[in-house]
C-alpha cells in the first residue's frame, strides 16, 4: 500500500483524522447539516453520516454557490470535517477554509489529488496531513 | 506567480480603506487556488452571500459593511432569509426573521441594487452577451454563461461579494474563451417531438445531465424545438443542482453552440453519452419521491416566478378556486410581483388561493410549518433540494398538474406524453 500520497495544498494545514471517503460530489447546501455534522443529502451514498471531525474525501462540490457559506458555518460551529480532500481544486470548500481563517482564525488544511491517488482512499483508515499537501496513511 | 496591478497592490496595501483591502486578500488567494496569474477588470456582480444561514453569514456581511465597503459595480442582489412584510404569516422565528433582515441591511448599505431574486438574469440586471461578470447562485450561473453567453466563473457565497467591492476576478476559468469549450457530447436519440415539447421537458433533461456531466461542461445535441426562456431557467436550475454545471452548450439553441464545430471549439468531446426517452423518464421518476396519496401544498418559482410564468399561470386558475386543504404557494421577488399586478395577471391567481412569498423561497427561509410534509411542483430544482432540506416528500408534475392537483385536493398528473 502507498504510505505517502502527494498532493496539492489547495489550503496549507495540517490534520489528523479518520477518513471518510466518497466517490460522488456534494452540495454543502441542502447536503450538510452544521448544527449536527451530518452528510443529509438524500440523493447522496453518505445520508445520514456524520463527517464532522473526520477527513472527508469528495471528488469536488456540486450544486448552490452557498455550499461555501454552510461550510463556514460548520467551522464556526465545530462540526466541519477535519479537512477535505477533492480531485481538482476546489474553490468552494477552499474559499470557506480561507475565510475561516480570517474570520475565526480557524482554518482547515484542502488537498487537491490526482484522480488516481484519490481512489487509494478508503473509508476508515487514519490519515495524517501535512502543510506541505502530503497525506500520510497509518 | 501573481501579477497585481498598480491599483490590485494599492488596494491589498489599504490605500483604498479597509474593505477593499480585506475582499482583496481573500481575492488574491483565491486567485491561487484558481490557478490564475492575474486579475481582470468586471462590470457586474450578483451576490449569492445574501442567503442568512446563521452567525457565521450574518458576522461576514456585517463585518464587511462595518469597514464601510462600497461595491465598485452594478451589483443585484440574491433571495434573502425572510420575506420581510409576510414573515408573520409563516413558521419563521422572529429570531431568524431579525437576523436575516440584519443581513439584508448590510448587503444594501454596500451601494447594492435591492433586486432580492435568484432570478437577476429577468431583471434589468441581465447582463449581455460576452460581459464579464461575478455572479453566485447556480442556476443564475448556469443561465447568464449559457443561455446569455455572459462570462462568469462558477462563484461560491463570499467570493461573490469580493469580486463586487474590488471590481475584479481572477482571470481564469470561464472568464476565458479557451475554458468554455465544450467536452461531453450529450446525444438525444429518437426522443420524440412531443416529448421535447411537453413543459417538463427541459427541467428533467436539466436534472439529467447535471447528474452525467461531472465536472465537464456538456452540450447537448437533438434539441427540435425552441424552448421558452422560463424553461432555459428550469434546465439551468435542474442541471445546477442534480450537477455543478456551471455552462452548457445546447446546439441551435445557445449563443455558443450555432453547431458542434463551434461549440467543442474545433475540438473532439473528451467523452459522449448517448440519452434515450428511457433515460428521460428514469430522471423525471427520480425527481418524484412521494407516493401520490397526499398533497398538502402545491411550490411553484424555483427560481423565482417571471412575469411570463405568472402570464401563463392567471388563465389556467380564473375563477377557479384552490381546494381549501392544500396551499398554493409562489416565491418570487417583490419587483415581480409589481410587474405581474402591473400587467392584470396577479388578481385571478391571488383570488384562486394563492400566496406570494417575496424575496425568499421556502429552502432559504425556514417558513413552512411541520403539517406541511408533501409539495407538488414543477421546479426540479425544489424536489431535488426539498427532501433532504425541508424533510417533505415531493410529486414533480408540469404547471397544468400542480393547478390540477391544487384544484381536486390531491395529486393528478397527465403522463400520457411520458408513457407513450
Amino acid at each position: 500500500m502507498e504510505r505517502v500520497i502527494a498532493g496539492r495544498a489547495v489550503v496549507a494545514g495540517e490534520a489528523e483524522g479518520e477518513a471518510l471517503v466518497t466517490r460522488d460530489a456534494l452540495s454543502f447546501w441542502g447536503g450538510y447539516d452544521f448544527e449536527s455534522g451530518e452528510i443529509i443529502d438524500r440523493h447522496h451514498p453518505l445520508a445520514g453520516v456524520r463527517a464532522a471531525g473526520r477527513i472527508l474525501a469528495v471528488p469536488f462540490s456540486k450544486g448552490s454557490s452557498t455550499t461555501t457559506a454552510v461550510l463556514l458555518e460548520a467551522v464556526r460551529a465545530g462540526t466541519a470535517p477535519a479537512a477535505i480532500i477533492t480531485t481538482g481544486p476546489d474553490s468552494f470548500f477552499a474559499l470557506a477554509s480561507i475565510v475561516a481563517e480570517l474570520m475565526y482564525a480557524r482554518s482547515f488544511p484542502v488537498v487537491a489529488l490526482d484522480a488516481e491517488d484519490f481512489a487509494l482512499l478508503q473509508t476508515g483508515e487514519r490519515l495524517s496531513i501535512t502543510r506541505s499537501g502530503e497525506i500520510r496513511r497509518a | 506567480m501573481m501579477r497585481l496591478s498598480d491599483k490590485d497592490k494599492a488596494m491589498l496595501e489599504g490605500r483604498h480603506g479597509p474593505a477593499p483591502a480585506f475582499a482583496m486578500s481573500i481575492l488574491v488567494k483565491m486567485a491561487e487556488v484558481y490557478g490564475a496569474t492575474e486579475l481582470m477588470d468586471i462590470s457586474q456582480a450578483h451576490i449569492d452571500s445574501t442567503i442568512y444561514l446563521g452567525d457565521a453569514t450574518l458576522e461576514f456581511a456585517e463585518t464587511l459593511a462595518s469597514l464601510g465597503a462600497k461595491v465598485a459595480v452594478p451589483t443585484s442582489l440574491n433571495v434573502s432569509g425572510v420575506d420581510e412584510c409576510g414573515w408573520k404569516d409563516w413558521a419563521v422565528k422572529p429570531e431568524w426573521a431579525a437576523k436575516a433582515a440584519r443581513q439584508m441591511l448590510a448587503y444594501e448599505k454596500m451601494g447594492t441594487i435591492p433586486t432580492w431574486t435568484c432570478a437577476p438574469y429577468q431583471t434589468k440586471s441581465r447582463p449581455v452577451f460576452g460581459q464579464q461578470i461575478a455572479w453566485g447562485e447556480s442556476n443564475a450561473i448556469a443561465f447568464a454563461n449559457s443561455v446569455i453567453g455572459a462570462r462568469t466563473e462558477r462563484y461560491p457565497d463570499l467570493l461573490d461579494i469580493c469580486c463586487a467591492i474590488t471590481g475584479r476576478v481572477p482571470a481564469s476559468g470561464l472568464h476565458l474563451t479557451e475554458n468554455r469549450a465544450g467536452q461531453l457530447l450529450l446525444r438525444l436519440i429518437d426522443v420524440p417531438v412531443a416529448l421535447q415539447r411537453d413543459p417538463q421537458f427541459f427541467a428533467v433533461l436539466g436534472h439529467l445531465v447535471g447528474t452525467l456531466a461531472d465536472a465537464d461542461i456538456p452540450v447537448i445535441d437533438g434539441i427540435v424545438v425552441t424552448p421558452a426562456e422560463d424553461e432555459l431557467k428550469a434546465f439551468s436550475a435542474a442541471v445546477a443542482s442534480s450537477g455543478r454545471v456551471a455552462l452548457f452548450h445546447m446546439i441551435g439553441v445557445t449563443p455558443e453552440a450555432p453547431t458542434l464545430g463551434a461549440a467543442f471549439q474545433g475540438r473532439a468531446p473528451e467523452r459522449a453519452i448517448d440519452i434515450t426517452t428511457a433515460d428521460l423518464r428514469a430522471a423525471r421518476t427520480a425527481l418524484t419521491t412521494a407516493d401520490g396519496r397526499e398533497l398538502d401544498m402545491v411550490i411553484l418559482g424555483s427560481p423565482h416566478f417571471s412575469l411570463a410564468e405568472f402570464a401563463q399561470l392567471a388563465p389556467l386558475v380564473a375563477g377557479r378556486r384552490a381546494h381549501p386543504r392544500v396551499k398554493f404557494l409562489i416565491t418570487s421577488s417583490r419587483l415581480m410581483k409589481e410587474d405581474a399586478a402591473r400587467a392584470g395577471v396577479l388578481a385571478p391567481i391571488v383570488d384562486f388561493g394563492a400566496q406570494i412569498t417575496l424575496d425568499t423561497c421556502i429552502l432559504a427561509s425556514p417558513m413552512l410549518p411541520p403539517e406541511v410534509r408533501t409539495l407538488m411542483t414543477n421546479s426540479a430544482k425544489y424536489a431535488y433540494y426539498a427532501p433532504s432540506l425541508l424533510n417533505t416528500r415531493v410529486t414533480f408534475g408540469s404547471l397544468d398538474d400542480c393547478v390540477q392537483s391544487a384544484i381536486e385536493g390531491r395529486v393528478v398528473r397527465d403522463e400520457r406524453v411520458w408513457n407513450a
